[in-house]
């Protein structure tokens, strides 16, 4: 009975772990699939034209970006004020100008707002067809990277979940088999009586789940205490971006947890059942 | 039609044991049967297989007129149900009351809670032991644990009550006892089967004898008596 209990104890923090880490994981990638689309949505393209063209021309290719499918809007950045710009870092204008040897070197350019950020690269790709551009930039590397990061955590978050969720199932598995060893008198005078497998296996079903209930009941509880406090302390993920304060996903979120919890234990329990009452 | 038919029943266990050879057999409804034949002949294994905890290698075998060798599930469950156990070691739970250990074979197959209580003080008082029901078993002497366990396999009135060795722990005293209540169960309308080697008992009571050695069916008399070489 005592090592049954610590088996019990075991199985149910097993539990609680595994079911703690995917919260964490599930909420890390929310945060950052959130986070890429935020920057994804805001990215501009800038298409840096050709130095020293002549300002009818680039009208003229405002003009013909702006009829492009999927642009939003087009603002042209004159060369003096990107040069404006830079030399707020520098200093002041004079100093620039000095070091530049009195020119502005810089190209006009033109940023270009788009409609859906999913067309982004196909559009700043036409735009660097057009005769007399350049250059185009859109930080597209940065979302490619976030969203090659939040591929690549999805499968560590996988397997690390999946191998965790083993040792779950295997400990629940072995709990069940010492309830079912502990028992074994009961179980098969029930046999002789002539109860049904299924009457007899129910406890042994219900025991397992109860396991995964509690070890990711815990768990979701732990994961709403800590992100809710983040939360409130304005915990910022990366740098700038606020955490992602979607209640309704939080709490789809913690179901989940506690719902594969109990999966988790349905099925030590399945699998025990399988293997240690064959009745 | 006979209530218990054994056909050509053959049961091997690996490698190369032949537990039963070519066993047949008709008990019929209320009939009192000893299995007898020394150790090792094969008197648990007829009963295992009656039982359905073992399928005969070769044969059939049918209670009440079905085939029991294709049952599954729900209805080996429900075959039990109509055959009552009994075995040498009595099979009580250590830590339970007498009352509980009763109640248990109601419980477990679902009958409602408000009939056990008077089933069970019922089934005690047949077996003489309704002033026990709060006792453990450790507080019971063997001959009385054997009537609990008589009482727990007959208190949802099986047709058949088989008796494996019932006798086998208990002095003669004791033994003649619980053979007076094995045969008022049976004048009850129980068909009785128990397998023994315990000749006296056997020689005592002239009921049927069927008798087994090295997996054989040596002999089957009415009125049997019981003797290794007879
Ligand atoms: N599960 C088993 N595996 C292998 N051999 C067995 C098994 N059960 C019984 N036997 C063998 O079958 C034969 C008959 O045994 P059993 O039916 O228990 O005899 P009895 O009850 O008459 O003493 C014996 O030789 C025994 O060793
Ligand atoms: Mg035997």
């Amino acid at each position: 009975m005592r090592r049954n209990l610590w088996m019990s104890l075991a199985a149910a923090a097993s539990v609680a772990v595994t079911m703690f880490l995917l919260g964490v994981f599930l909420l890390l990638v929310f945060n950052l699939n959130y986070m890429a689309s935020q920057l994804q949505s805001n990215v501009e393209i800038a298409a840096f034209l050709h130095v020293d063209t002549p300002r009818e021309v680039v009208q003229h290719l405002e003009a013909q970006i702006k009829h492009l499918p999927g642009v939003r809007e087009v603002v042209l950045v004159p060369k003096e004020e990107g040069f404006r710009k830079i030399s707020r870092q520098f200093g002041g204008e004079e100093e620039l100008l000095s070091a530049t040897g009195g020119v502005n070197p810089l190209p006009d350019y033109l940023l270009v707002r788009v409609n859906t950020p999913e067309e982004i690269r196909d559009i700043a790709g036409a735009i660097a067809q057009l005769p007399g551009v350049e250059k185009v930039n859109y930080g597209q590397e940065v979302v490619e990277r976030l969203f090659a990061l939040v591929r690549w955590l999805r499968w560590l978050g996988a397997g690390l979940i999946l191998l965790l969720a083993s040792g779950a199932v295997v400990l629940i598995m072995l709990t069940i088999r010492l309830t079912v060893y502990s028992r074994r008198q009961e179980i098969s005078i029930m046999k002789y009586v002539g109860a049904t497998d299924s009457f007899i296996r129910w406890p042994f079903f219900l025991e397992g789940l109860f396991l995964g209930l509690v070890g990711s009941g815990l768990a979701a509880g732990a994961v709403y205490g800590i992100y809710t406090w983040l939360l409130s302390r304005s915990f910022n993920l990366f740098l700038f971006l606020p955490l992602l304060n979607d209640p309704a996903l939080l709490l789809k979120s913690l179901l989940g947890l506690i719902g594969a919890g109990a999966g988790v234990g349905a099925l030590g329990s399945l699998l025990s059942i399988r293997q240690f009452l064959k009745v | 039609m006979g209530l218990i038919q054994f056909y050509n029943v053959t049961k091997l266990y690996p490698p190369d044991v032949v537990a039963l050879e070519n066993i047949t057999l008709k008990i019929d409804k209320g009939e009192f049967v000893f299995l007898v034949g020394p150790s090792g002949a094969g008197k648990t294994t007829l009963v295992r297989l009656l039982f359905r905890e073992e399928l005969p290698t070769k044969g059939q075998i049918l209670v009440g007129g079905r085939s029991i060798t294709r049952l599954k599930g729900r209805e080996i469950a429900l075959l039990r149900r109509t055959i009552g156990m009994v075995f040498q070691d009595f099979k009580l739970i250590p830590d339970w009351t007498v009352f509980e250990n009763v109640a248990f074979a109601l419980r477990v197959i679902e009958v409602p809670p408000r009939e056990i209580k008077p089933r069970v003080e019922r089934v005690l008082d047949q077996v003489g032991l309704l002033s026990r029901a709060h006792l453990f078993p450790h507080q019971l002497s063997g001959g009385e644990q054997q009537r609990v366990a008589i009482a727990r396999a007959i208190v949802n009135r099986p047709r058949i009550l088989v008796a494996d060795e019932p006798t086998g722990n208990l002095d003669p005293d004791t033994s003649r006892k619980i053979m007076a209540l094995l045969q008022e169960i049976n004048a009850m309308g129980t068909t009785v089967i128990m397998a023994t080697h315990a000749w006296d008992i056997v020689n005592s009571m002239k009921k049927r004898v069927i008798a087994l050695r090295a997996g054989r069916l040596v002999r089957d008399d009415r009125e049997g008596v019981y003797g290794y070489e007879a």
